[in-house]
């Protein structure tokens, strides 16, 4: 409670911190002064500078350009880093009419949806459409321009953004909510056995004094008392002792269990920030559990919700390899690769490491490592390229990527080196390539391109401008895009670049030289996970040129609706007879160790979903990368881009387009079930197809409507992957939401950015990867890793083991409590019911203290059945988690039987053997305080060797623990007993002058103790040896050294619990 | 045996040779990386039956032991709360005991069976009576035992507590309450010596019972409770008392009575006078005089010795058990039969 208080405390620091940041606003007498965030309203003018943050939503107006553009970055919304470029109306975009600006916006409600906004402005007596294009979104921040000037439009909690927040819940693992029910179980149970006592109470009370007055127990006085004995009374009396009982019985309640669960996660969680192999060296970084509520529930994840772009990817685009006129060059090897190669197994590790070891060493020797470039070729690097036969082409190749992008330089004044701002990481590692291989972009203006090239007949360093003519700009539906520029030597040429699907059929047929070649490379560097860009492109004539122009320019003019498709269809026109140069391959590098890491996770029945903001392309092709789409997959593409619902959409017929978009989705989602479910009846065959389903943010829209989420989950449930692709954070939350409440089982969401917010704190557990990019991701989580890979560990091994260590524990606690409670129990029977405690008080008070509780602290912050190692080496362990087996109904109730069970044993041989003849050779009798002490050390020893036989981790600290409670209830016990008797009552000197030169006192206890613990024993030894859980083999494996070979038995438990997940999966 | 597996770890430190500097920090970095040398206890088939047959062949033999030591000491138990009631009152026991008119007196021969060697311990014994009742162990004051009229906080003693006014000493039920049964033994006419000192414990007649504390003001009440108690004689001198007002455990409970310190031969009769003073007959509980010698681990119960072979013998028959079935899969990790059951069921 206190550490959530802390928490919420430092939320509420931040906000304040929000609320009163400052921004310029344009006040009455026309100029600007600073307001407080707090303060803004809707109407105000703001004017915003370079890299700060929107404080609302705003409609740009106009910026330091002069035709009103402004390039943001959205990385807090949708986690791309890219910029993205925004522009004002051109009514609107005039600098000096700013200040007396007068219009009306109209615009829809408030709502979620970021990629939307439909509004119209009123000025000057006309009407102006508006879009998202003009729209500035709160949390975004402006980038490579001096300033904007804009119109709040929503302030607060009408943002987007904040539409898409979610309250923080407060989150309680599901072992703990089970653990509410045993304790409801237990009151019951206490419940029953005070009842069971009164009653009994009630009618031997009524008894001890009958009508004619008669005194039955007369040494009690019943003619003289209290009501709680009074016989006259006796239905009062039974209910007074029944309050009586249950305090007494309180002990079956184990309220320490509480506290010392909250230790235990405390230290757990300690231990998860200290773990040295979750320790992220360059960016020191550790592991941090920022709550320590859920560390169980880390081991009984079952579906990972998780963000790409800086969660499997370092967000960071590196130009590896290239293929130029039918030749590959690039000779590093990526990521991917490596994994294919090591699951193949074809290679031997030893000469792949020295390949690379020795590309690594020539790579230091020649180039240092530039962010974005990870392009070694002998061939090509410092220059080299010029020697090369197809020289002319490769200087074509490089300057097409130099010339064909819409990226800003950014020159340091100081060192002279060159950054570029680019809308997209690809384009920027375009960039960098082909500067760092002699063709460096340094400025651009609006009509021109400047490049430093080497010139590949003389080899000279020269400075070339190309006239900037045209840029058709890159859309999702054209997959390409091109430049036309004129030459220093004034030719006219039209540079392009696509995805090879489209830019193949438009090749002229003399440009298809190496077509071949240039397909096999693509599909190759595909396989390898790689983001492919067909290079081409051609000469244009002075004629063919104007006429274009006309037509183009004319359909840029245009303001009717229709322009968008004009323009695209004037550039089709030009965008053909295309020359084939090769094709590019970009690595979207993944985090180190992804792979294998996504690979373990499916190997310990993790599902992996990937919900991101990106394009449904990017998306698929990581999903590929990081082996969660593989070769072999059937994919299931459920999308709203099709003909027919563009064409509705340009008829601007809303309901309609809901409807067939709806009617669409429903369609594709059938289809998607229909293969699945037959794959799934002849689920016997030896390898069953598995589907990969992959579905974009609009039809994501539609799916998690109510009517159709149930059908939704199902097919998604089915499939081995799951890819959600253009994901607004709501819609990241909704999925999680509609994954934790439909399936019931544990989620896990990760990710690194403000747009994954909503998700974490949906899920279950909410992972945030502390990255180089903000911390409101890490804010939101339960659990902060440096690295995705961290996450393997983090489960396999932490959660794991806290899973086991809290059902262990709990289990522990109930059976401890109920031993010791249920003889108090016994001995009422004994004590005709009247709630005399078979132990002194202070006995009691102590047993959950001290006696009992640092053992059971150790093994909830210490014990492993399975050594780290051994925990990754078999993932399925993981399963035991996940199917909950270690705290499932029957072991929780077989723990508290056997509480019960040893109470039994403990209570019937003690006082039959310490009956009513003498216990010593001096003649002296058992009385109440020796069997009482008696009886306890047999609880105290019965319940620590119960935790050492039930441990099989012992460390120095164990040892300590167990044998030190033991140790200390002597200790206790001898220091109690000299205290002077009208303090120690009962226990003065029992210890010392009376029990312990009794022999007999000694054997009952061995008696006892061994025989409290014999079912246990015995049940155990049969099982681990007849029906050995998954990680008995694991621990016998690690014992006898042989991890390589699984034994017949291992592989028949394997497929005991494959078979469980497998039937989980079909899950209806 | 148990199979032990230490696993040291230093081969996984990053950079080891900061955490290797000292003992001390490479302990350190064990326990915050988890990775302490620990012994893993593994059930191997082998170790089961070694544990179970190890513990049936020690604990037969302390059966057997201690069984012995159980038959060594001699008893003889006399009931005599019904037969120490004269014919015509066995209808109406209460009206016999509580007649106080009616001379209690009662003569019981015992007969030795075999030799009983000295010291022989006298125990009276009361069945089905609650001293452990809570009302009843409540009702007492270890303050006033040990000081007397200086501690005068004694409600815990109602409703013994005062009588005419003034305060009891030793107040509360236990005290009231107390056995006032009384025995005398002969052996042919000859009195056997009892020696009726040290029977309570050590600590209990110099700790817990003031040097100074007489009874006064005890049984003067309207109902008389039980025995009386010499108003010369300080508490910490009245081990009757100090016997009696320890409680006991269970609702059988024997209490020390006395010793004869001479030995008694098979054939001998010990005659008892006795007077039947005490009322159990309202709660039908029962009245017994015992005569027993002690052995080493006290007086006779066969129970722990029966039970040690019990456990012991039980223990054997598991591993025998494990045994057998563990010969019937030679091959254990080959069989998976159980398994295929398992998943078809």
């Amino acid at each position: 409670m206190v550490k959530e208080g802390v928490e919420d405390w430092r939320r509420r620091k931040q906000d304040i911190e929000a609320n009163n940041r400052k921004v310029e606003v344009l006040s009455k007498n026309g100029t600007f002064g600073e307001t407080k965030w707090k303060d803004l309203r809707v109407g105000d003018l703001v004017k915003v500078h370079k890299d700060e943050y929107f404080p609302a939503d705003l409609l740009l107006l106009s910026s330091s350009y002069e035709d009103g553009i402004c390039y943001v970055e959205t990385m807090n919304l949708d986690g791309e880093t890219n910029l993205k470029l925004k522009h004002g109306l051109e009514i609107t975009s005039d600098e000096e009419s700013i200040k007396n600006f007068r219009g009306v916006i109209k615009c829809e409600d408030p709502n979620e949806h970021l990629y939307s906004f439909v509004g119209t402005l009123h000025f000057e007596g006309k009407q102006y459409p508006l879009s998202p294009q003009q729209l500035l979104l709160r949390d975004s921040k402006l980038k490579n321009t001096d300033y904007v000037h804009g119109v709040v439009v929503f302030t607060g909690h009408d943002t987007k953004v904040m539409q898409n927040a979610t309250d923080p819940p407060s989150k309680r693992s599901k072992i703990e909510k089970k653990m509410d029910k045993i304790i409801y179980i237990l009151f019951t149970i206490l419940i029953v056995i005070s009842f069971t006592g009164s009653l009994f109470f009630g009618v031997i009370t009524r008894k001890d004094l009958s009508d004619n007055g008669k005194l039955r127990r007369w040494y009690l006085r019943p003619d003289q008392t209290t009501v709680f004995y009074d016989p006259r009374r006796a239905i009062p009396a039974a209910f007074f002792h029944f309050l009586t009982a249950l305090m007494l019985y309180g002990y079956l309640i184990p309220i320490s269990l509480y506290v010392s669960i909250e230790v235990v996660k405390v230290l757990q969680s300690i231990f998860i920030n200290q773990d040295q192999e979750m320790y992220h060296e360059e960016t020191d970084r550790p592991a941090r559990a920022r709550t320590s509520n859920l560390n169980e529930e880390l081991g009984q994840v079952d579906t990972i919700l998780s963000d790409k772009t800086g969660t499997l990817t370092c967000n960071s685009m590196e130009f590896v390899k290239c293929s130029i006129s039918g030749t590959a060059y690039g000779r590093g090897m990526t990521e991917v690769e490596m994994a294919l190669r090591k699951q193949k197994g074809v290679i031997p590790q030893e000469e792949v490491d020295d390949d690379s070891l020795s590309i690594k060493e020539k790579k230091a020797n020649s180039t240092k490592l530039v962010k974005g470039f990870n392009f070694w070729d002998e061939r090509v690097v410092d220059g080299q390229w010029i020697n090369q036969p197809n020289a002319e082409l490769i200087q074509k190749f490089f300057r097409v990527l130099a010339i064909c992008h819409t990226a800003i330089p950014d020159v340091n004044s100081d060192t002279g080196e060159i950054t570029y701002e680019a809308e997209s990481p690809d384009e920027a590692a375009f960039v960098i390539a082909s500067r760092e291989l002699g063709f460096e972009f340094f400025a651009r203006s609006q009509t021109s391109i400047s490049l430093h090239e080497i010139d590949h007949m003389t080899g000279e360093k020269v400075d070339r401008v190309y006239e900037l003519l045209h840029v058709l700009e890159f859309s999702s539906s054209r997959k390409r895009m091109s430049v036309i520029v004129r030459n220093p030597e004034n030719r006219l040429l039209l540079l392009s670049k696509g995805a090879d699907s489209i830019m193949f059929k438009r090749l002229a047929t003399h440009g298809r030289q190496n077509e071949r070649e240039t397909k096999e490379h693509i599909k190759k560097y595909a396989e390898a996970g790689l983001r492919t860009l067909v290079i081409t492109y051609r000469e244009v004539d002075e004629d063919e040129y104007r006429i274009w122009e006309d037509e183009f320019l004319k359909a840029k003019t245009l303001v009717t609706e229709e322009r968008d498709s004009l323009i695209d269809a004037a550039a089709d026109k030009i965008e053909k007879d295309l020359i084939l140069l090769g094709s590019t391959a970009v690595e979207d590098k993944l985090q180190k160790g992804v792979p294998d890491c996504i690979e373990k996770l499916s190997q310990a029945g993790v599902k992996i979903w990937v919900l991101t903001g990106d394009k449904t392309e990017t998306a698929i092709n990581i999903g590929y990368a990081c082996s969660l789409l593989r070769e072999g997959m059937k994919k299931i593409l459920v999308t709203l881009d099709s003909p027919d619902i563009e064409a509705l959409e340009k008829q601007g017929d809303k309901n309609a387009v809901a409807k067939a978009s709806f009617q669409s989705i429903k369609k594709q989602l059938r289809d998607g079930m229909s293969q699945t479910a037959a794959v799934t009846d002849n689920s016997a065959k030896e390898n069953p197809e598995m589907f990969g389903l992959v579905i974009d943010g609009k039809s994501l829209t539609f799916a998690l409507d109510t009517k159709m989420e149930k059908e939704f989950l199902e097919l998604a449930t089915r499939c081995n992957s799951v890819i959600c692709c253009r994901s607004s954070p709501k819609q990241k939350a909704l999925v999680t939401r509609l994954v934790k409440s439909g399936t019931g089982r544990t989620t896990l969401a990760i990710g690194d950015g403000a747009n994954d917010v909503g998700m974490l704190q949906e899920a279950d557990i909410g992972v945030g990867i502390s990255g180089a990019e903000g911390m409101q991701a890490v804010m939101a989580s339960d659990f902060a890793i440096a690295q995705f890979r961290f996450l393997e560990r983090l489960l396999l091994v932490h959660g794991h083991w806290c899973y086991r260590r809290i059902a262990m524990m709990i289990c522990y606690f109930f059976y401890k409590n109920l031993t010791f409670g249920f003889t108090l129990f016994w001995y009422e029977a004994y004590a005709s019911f009247s709630g005399k405690p078979a132990y002194n008080d202070w006995y009691m008070s102590c047993y959950n203290v001290f006696f009992t509780s640092l053992p059971v602290i150790a093994l909830g912050v210490f014990d492993q059945d399975v050594s780290a190692r051994l925990c990754l080496e078999y993932p399925l362990l993981y399963q035991e988690g996940v199917q909950n087996v270690l705290f499932s109904w029957g072991r929780i109730l077989g723990w508290m039987l056997n509480g019960i069970i040893s109470s039994m044993i403990i209570f019937l041989l003690t006082i039959n053997t310490m009956a009513a003849q003498a216990f010593r050779i001096d003649g002296q009798v058992v009385d109440y305080s020796v069997l009482g002490v008696t009886m306890y050390s047999s609880v105290v020893w019965t319940v620590n060797c119960q935790m050492a036989i039930s441990i099989n981790y012992f460390t120095w600290i164990q040892h300590c623990f167990i044998w030190g409670s033991i140790g200390f209830w002597y200790l206790f016990l001898v220091i109690y007993g000299s205290l002077p008797p009208t303090f120690s009552t009962t226990a003065y000197q029992v210890l010392v002058e009376t029990a312990a030169p009794s022999p007999i006192c000694w054997l009952t206890l061995v008696l006892v103790v061994f025989s409290a613990l014999l079912p246990y024993f015995t049940y155990r030894a049969f099982q681990i040896k007849f029906r050995p859980m998954y990680h008995d083999i694991i621990v016998e494996q690690g014992r006898t050294e042989r991890p390589r070979e699984l034994p017949v038995q291992v592989e028949s438990t394997l497929h005991h619990l494959k078979s469980n997940l497998s039937r989980r999966d079909s899950w209806n | 045996m148990i199979m032990m597996e230490v696993e040291g770890s230093m081969n996984h430190a990053p950079d080891q040779s900061s955490f290797l500097r000292s003992r001390r920090s490479k302990a350190l970095y064990q326990f915050k990386q988890q990775k302490l040398p620990a012994c893993k206890p593994v059930l191997t088939p082998t170790s089961v039956i070694t544990v179970f047959l190890l513990m049936g062949f020690v604990f037969i033999p302390i059966g057997l032991i201690t069984l012995r030591a159980s038959r060594d000491a001699i008893e003889i138990i006399d009931r005599y709360d019904v037969e120490c009631i004269p014919e015509e009152y066995r209808i109406n026991k209460l009206s016999y005991i509580t007649n106080s008119s009616i001379p209690k007196n009662c003569t019981r021969y015992l007969k030795v069976q075999k030799f009983m060697k000295a010291p022989i311990y006298i125990y009276y014994q009361l069945d089905n009576y609650y001293q452990n009742h809570r009302r009843y162990v409540k009702s007492r004051s270890d303050q006033q035992l040990l000081y007397g009229l200086e501690y005068s906080h004694t409600s815990a003693c109602e409703p013994e507590e005062l009588s005419n006014g003034l305060p009891i000493v030793p107040c509360g039920l236990i005290a009231w309450s107390m056995f006032n049964d009384t025995f005398m033994f002969a052996r042919e006419s000859m009195k056997l010596k009892v020696n009726r000192n040290n029977i309570a414990w050590k600590s209990d007649r110099e700790h817990k019972f003031g040097k100074n504390v007489y009874p006064s003001n005890f049984q003067n009440g309207t109902l008389i409770g039980g025995a009386k108690l010499d108003p010369s004689i300080p508490l910490s001198e009245q081990e009757d008392f100090i016997v009696w007002i320890r409680a006991a455990a269970l609702l059988s409970f024997r209490k020390l009575y006395g010793r004869i310190e001479e030995d008694l031969e098979p054939g001998n009769v010990v005659v008892v006078n006795l007077i039947n003073n005490y009322n159990t007959y309202s709660f039908s509980g029962q009245k017994k005089l015992i005569l027993s010698t002690s052995s080493w681990i006290g007086g006779r119960n066969d129970f722990l010795g029966i039970t040690y072979i019990v456990v012991g013998s039980s223990s054997i028959i598991i591993s025998i058990t494990f045994m057998l079935l563990h010969l019937k899969n030679p091959r254990p990790y080959g069989d998976n039969s159980w398994n295929k059951k398992s998943l078809s069921s």
